[in-house]
């Protein structure tokens, strides 16, 4: 689908707002919008909402050969995925200048500023190393797509676990998680993205900017800092100019963002740790809270059960026993068979062309037995076989009929004279042949 | 072959159908049946099978029902087919035996003939303007169906306007039309939406809420600051007051709606009054 355009009321109402200090949700021109963290029960796995917008992060690892060039490090592996469900504009084949500058993004963020020790990853130098990678699935777009990632990779890294290895010689031991408990990868650093947006050619700025501000928005910077005020990555998009003071200012506003956040994150790992250690519940389920539409809430109603079982079998006893399956399999020639009775062909043609094939191959050699599509309620036993049939009207006189095993032919001219005697006035009796032609 | 049908349908659904009035303002989910009052008397407990089958629908006490939204006809049964609750109208001038819907919770908008809808104008293109209203396709809007409108005489309308505007065609054959005008020729509040103001988006549910008689929400609302406000059937609502912080409050007022209980809405509106 194509994005909703943005008409121009609301780009001047959302310009107007922002000239006198006011954003749609209330926020101050600093505030970040509400940050939730849940983790799953994987190690590994967690939820990041900021605002609406939401991320997923799933952190896995695996044993592979290392890169040539870097015997002894481990790999890395980023990759961000805009989910269709995040927003009607970002389709399969739609999103790639976004994807890409997203992706880039997170992977300087993270890479160059080596917050993980590579080093530590390594098992056997040249040969085996692990290789840990990131997924994350944007699931909601309601901006600021590259903040929430950051944080939901960052905090996806810290909350792993990797099974244990213990190297004795040339002996390479892979504990499994029964085995050992799982050992947390070595972080140094948390870097965390924090974006600015510009308005009015960067007179006015914002942070954390929503979708809508997105849209009117003249350009982005973001900073990638870490809580000791160590700035891992910068970038500015959108062309516009920006001043010296206007930069330093922004990186002093991140640092003090990059703390509150910080912290957040530690509180929320530690709460982990520390329901995972007591061994109560923990989850999506128990930390996503249900959301639930209270327009449509009905009171609850008592219901009176003391009844029920009395009534139940009152049910059963009046209520007619289902219809007997019949299951026997009858047998037509070695390798066919025939299970229960079809429904009849409620289709007028394909009756007619369908006994046109049947006289055809009827009338010329020995037939090749399909199942019977064809029966209706009058032929009603099939198990009776032995009985003999009488052929009513048949035209087909000249039939031959062979016997195999049992009389299957009976059967199928029985089935004819039946469907015959149903529309009669389908075909003329006489033209058999050319009945296609006439109808 | 339709009996054989029903009762086959019968045994495989493992329940029986339930009657349309003993089910009124519960919720209902997709692929219940329900009967109509004409159709109650054959279907005690444990008849399963021998039930006459109504092929005169005249005789039915009540006559015709109308089936609203979320409700499909089968057969001579009502076939639901959103999950939602269940409504009745009784009919207004007493022939017919009212009109059945379900009332359920939608953000998607589905183009329907006769809605007033509030679209943005994408593009202009020779004599019609390409206007998005949230649906699979943009609508079609032709440059003469303005009030007062001519050839010598076209209307202002720019790319990124917002127009208010009910649909002439709507289905899902074809791309929908709509105008800004009345079968009487006159513009009747439509056309174009002046140039300040907020467009937000809401949840189909509560437009409708909205936009019913005596809807307390909008009185509590008009009490407060004196505003302007445009409904479209298909979530979008424009509001316009004095200042933008007024403007801001009742955007976030509205949306907030949706979730709030009736106790929780007053008082909300009763802090705002005094303040």
């Amino acid at each position: 689908m194509k994005e909703t355009p943005l008409s121009n009321c609301e780009r001047r109402f959302l310009l107007r707002a922002i000239e006198e200090k006011k954003r749609l949700d209330g926020r101050q021109t600093y505030d970040y919008r509400n940050i939730k963290i849940s983790f799953g029960t994987d190690y590994g796995c967690c939820t990041v909402e900021l605002g609406k917008t939401r991320v997923l992060g799933q952190v896995s690892c695996e044993l592979v050969s290392p890169k040539l060039n870097r015997a002894t490090e481990g790999i890395l592996f980023f990759n961000l995925e805009l989910s269709q469900m995040a927003a009607p504009a970002f389709e399969p084949g739609r999103q790639s200048d976004l994807l890409v500058k997203l992706n880039r993004l997170l992977e300087r963020c993270l890479r160059n500023s080596k917050c993980i020790d590579t080093e530590s990853l390594c098992v056997v130098a040249g040969e085996k190393v692990w290789q840990i990678r990131v997924d994350l699935h944007l699931l909601n777009h309601d901006g600021n797509i590259i903040d929430a990632a950051s944080i939901a990779a960052i905090v996806a890294l810290c909350h792993f676990r990797r099974p244990d290895v213990s190297v004795q010689g040339d002996e390479v031991t892979l504990y499994t998680l029964e085995e050992r408990d799982p050992v947390p990868l070595s972080i140094h650093h948390m870097p965390i993205c924090v974006s600015f947006a510009f308005f009015q050619q960067g007179t006015y700025l914002l942070v954390d900017p929503n979708e809508r501000e997105e849209r009117v928005m003249d350009g982005l910077l973001v900073i990638a800092m870490n809580k000791h005020r160590e700035i891992c990555t910068i970038q500015s998009s959108g062309g516009i100019m920006l001043l010296k003071d206007q930069v330093l200012r922004c990186s002093k506003i991140a640092g003090v963002k990059v703390a509150e956040i910080t912290e957040l994150i530690q509180k929320a790992l530690a709460n982990d740790q520390k329901v995972r250690k007591e061994g109560g519940k923990f989850g999506f389920a128990e930390s996503i809270a249900n959301q639930r539409i209270t327009a449509f809430r009905m009171e609850k109603a008592p219901i009176d059960t003391s009844d029920v079982e009395e009534k139940a079998e009152e049910i059963i006893s009046e209520a007619e026993p289902p219809s007997e399956v019949v299951s026997k399999p009858v047998l037509w020639t070695p390798g066919t068979a025939q299970i229960g009775e079809g429904i009849e062909n409620s289709w007028g043609d394909l009756e007619d062309s369908e006994k046109e094939d049947e006289d055809e191959g009827g009338s010329d050699e020995a037939i090749i037995l399909d199942s019977i599509k064809m029966d209706t309620g009058e032929v009603s036993n099939i198990g009776s076989q032995d009985a003999p049939i009488v052929l009513s009207d048949s035209e087909e006189e000249e039939m031959i009929i062979l016997e195999p095993d049992k009389n299957p032919k009976k059967i199928r001219t029985q089935t004819i004279s039946a469907t015959q005697v149903k529309a009669p006035s389908k075909k003329p009796v006489k033209k058999r042949k050319k009945k296609r032609a006439a109808n | 072959m339709a009996e054989a049908a029903a009762v086959v349908a019968e045994s495989l659904a493992g329940y029986r159908a339930r009657a349309a009035r003993a089910v009124l303002e519960q919720v209902v989910l997709p692929g219940e049946e329900l009967l109509l009052p004409g159709q109650e008397d054959g279907e005690g407990p444990g008849s399963a099978g021998e039930r006459p089958l109504r092929l005169n629908a005249g005789a039915r006490s009540g006559g015709r029902v109308v089936c609203g939204p979320g409700l499909r006809r089968c057969g001579d049964r009502l076939l639901v087919t959103k999950c939602g609750r269940l409504r009745h109208k009784e009919p207004g001038s007493g022939n017919g035996g009212g009109v059945y819907w379900v009332d359920s919770q939608q953000k998607r908008y589905v183009p329907v003939k006769g809605d007033h809808v509030i679209g943005i104008v994408t593009a202009k293109s020779g004599d019609i303007f390409k206007v998005d209203v949230g649906g699979s396709e943009p609508a079609s809007l032709s440059y003469l169906s303005f009030e007062g409108a001519t050839k010598r005489n076209r209307p202002n309308v720019q790319v990124g306007d917002l127009i208010y505007g009910q649909f002439v065609v709507a289905n899902k054959d074809m791309e929908p039309e709509m105008v800004c005008i009345d079968s009487c020729g006159r513009a009747n509040g439509m056309g174009v939406i002046g140039q300040d103001g907020l467009l937000f988006k809401v949840t189909l549910g509560l437009i409708r809420r909205l936009l019913a008689p005596d809807c307390e929400i909008l009185q509590e609302v008009g009490k407060l600051y004196p505003l302007e406000i445009v409904f479209g059937m298909n979530g979008r609502i424009w509001v316009k007051a004095k200042t933008i912080q007024q403007t801001l409050i009742l955007a976030n007022i509205l949306e907030a709606c949706e979730h709030m209980t009736a106790d929780q809405r007053k008082q909300i509106f009763s802090r705002l009054a005094e303040s």
